[in-house]
């Protein structure tokens, strides 16, 4: 069996762009709102997903068929819990200033629905391997707007890219002025709705 | 699909219990295993804030046994009270403020015998969160030789930003007595100084969008160069 065969490759091809899982699903807003003001937190934030993602998908498609189902959200939720701690305290004893900066948005990749969602709606009926690929290909879908709009953010709401100042001192000179909009909460609102705008316009989806 | 196993009472309770037992050993193992380098990471951050107000250290790379040798060699801790009294064979690293609240550690920079500055812990209640910090004097006890806050859960990019070192360099050099000796401490304006802005040297910028932490800061701040102001009191009296 080919593990990267076309049928795979599938898996993490397609939550990237006609599948989305934030602009798509419209899943795990909160979090993309709350760790996209810098990018360096944004990164941070984006492996910590795909690690618990792709980790917890093939956990729970290890034990699928022996979960009663009646508890399988709550064992779903455990597993997914006990991922995201020990994150947490890895970057406590590994990156302890990238972890401060985090602070609470770690733990709360707990109640990141992308998880839960994709624990229940694939890992349940899937092989180990494929769950595998679905998580990173969420993982990587959740990342790649995290960053897009992360990086939209910090350049016109500081003008600093991954902390270094970009934007020319003779622009505000100048009269140029950062966009404090782009800081706060609905700046990211504003910029993830041009996301989906444009991705939609290229994917030709319509909501149903 | 494999076929699922007959679902009885006890094995939904079985399943669930192993479940459980497997994921806390693997969170104590974890814990256990990790606590170590966590706490080393909390004291170095502490120590490192501590000599960087005190203008000791200016860069992070420098090494955990470097810089636990250099707060041993050159910073010494005292205790003293509201009312200004030392209190003799207190730790000041080991004060815990939530239990003591009349005790007051002090952190002092001596060189060669004299005084070059004075570090004191701050720590309020900010917007969202406790903020915790230190504040450094000069020797004058009044000019500020620097700030700085290492704990806190503030809104990252907004009130989080207090830690940047754009933010805390601007305290630098500024006064916390006015003329006639007063308490007026340094105080976080809202958004950024207004160019015809009076009292420069007790104003700092502010962020913008994060007016409520600044309003926290100013407070606590505040309140805790009032209550070590007793014994700051008879230190500028032996000096002069």
């Amino acid at each position: 069996m080919n593990l990267f065969s076309k049928k795979n490759m599938v898996f993490i091809k397609d939550p990237l762009m006609d599948n989305n899982p934030i602009s798509t699903q419209v899943l795990g807003i909160c979090s993309a709102l709350a760790v996209t003001v810098q990018l360096q937190t944004a990164i941070v934030m984006s492996i910590a997903v795909i690690l618990v993602l792709a980790f917890s998908n093939v956990l729970i498609s290890l034990i699928r068929n022996a979960v009663p189902s009646n508890i399988r959200i709550i064992i779903q939720l455990a597993i997914i819990a006990t991922l995201v701690i020990l994150v947490d305290q890895v970057l406590k004893a590994y990156l302890y200033d990238i972890s401060k900066q985090l602070s609470v948005f770690v733990g709360l990749i707990i109640t990141n629905c992308i998880v839960l969602g994709r624990a229940e709606a694939f890992a349940l009926q899937n092989k180990p391997w494929p769950s595998f690929l679905d998580g990173i290909g969420n993982g990587l879908g959740y990342s790649m707007i995290l960053i897009t709009v992360a990086f939209g953010r910090e350049l016109l709401g500081s003008g600093t890219l991954f902390g270094f100042q970009v934007i020319p001192d003779a622009a505000y000179a100048a009269g140029y002025q950062n966009m404090g909009l782009m800081v706060l909460a609905p700046g990211a609102f504003i910029l993830l709705g041009l996301i989906i705008w444009v991705q939609r316009t290229i994917t030709g989806t319509v909501a149903d | 699909m494999a076929n699922k196993p007959r679902i009885t009472k006890a094995y939904t309770l079985g399943f669930a219990t192993v479940v459980t037992m497997v994921c806390s050993i693997l969170l104590a193992s974890a814990a256990a295993f990790l606590k170590e380098r966590q706490d080393q990471n909390i004291q170095l951050d502490i120590k490192y804030n501590i000599l960087s107000v005190l203008g000791l250290v200016d860069s992070r790379e420098i090494p955990a046994e470097e810089l636990f040798k250099l707060y041993d060699d050159k910073v010494s801790t005292y205790v003293v009270d509201l009312n200004g009294k030392l209190i003799a064979g207190a730790k000041a690293e080991e004060v815990d403020p939530k239990k003591q609240p009349g005790l007051l550690p002090l952190f002092a920079r001596k060189e060669g015998g004299k005084y070059l500055a004075y570090c004191l812990p701050i720590q309020g209640k900010a917007l969202w969160s406790t903020v915790k910090g230190y504040i450094a004097l000069e020797n004058d006890l009044n000019t500020v030789k620097g700030i700085t806050f290492y704990s806190h859960g503030e809104t990252p990019g907004l009130g989080g930003e207090i830690e940047k070192d754009w933010f805390t360099e601007q305290f630098r050099g500024k006064k916390i007595l006015n003329d006639s000796g007063e308490i007026i401490s340094v105080n976080i304006v809202k958004g950024k100084m207004r160019p015809d802005e009076q009292d420069l040297e007790h104003k700092v910028d502010g962020i913008s969008g994060s007016t409520l932490t600044g309003n926290g800061l100013n407070q606590f701040i505040k309140s805790t160069l009032e209550k070590y102001e007793p014994y700051f009191k008879t230190v500028r009296g032996e000096a002069s």
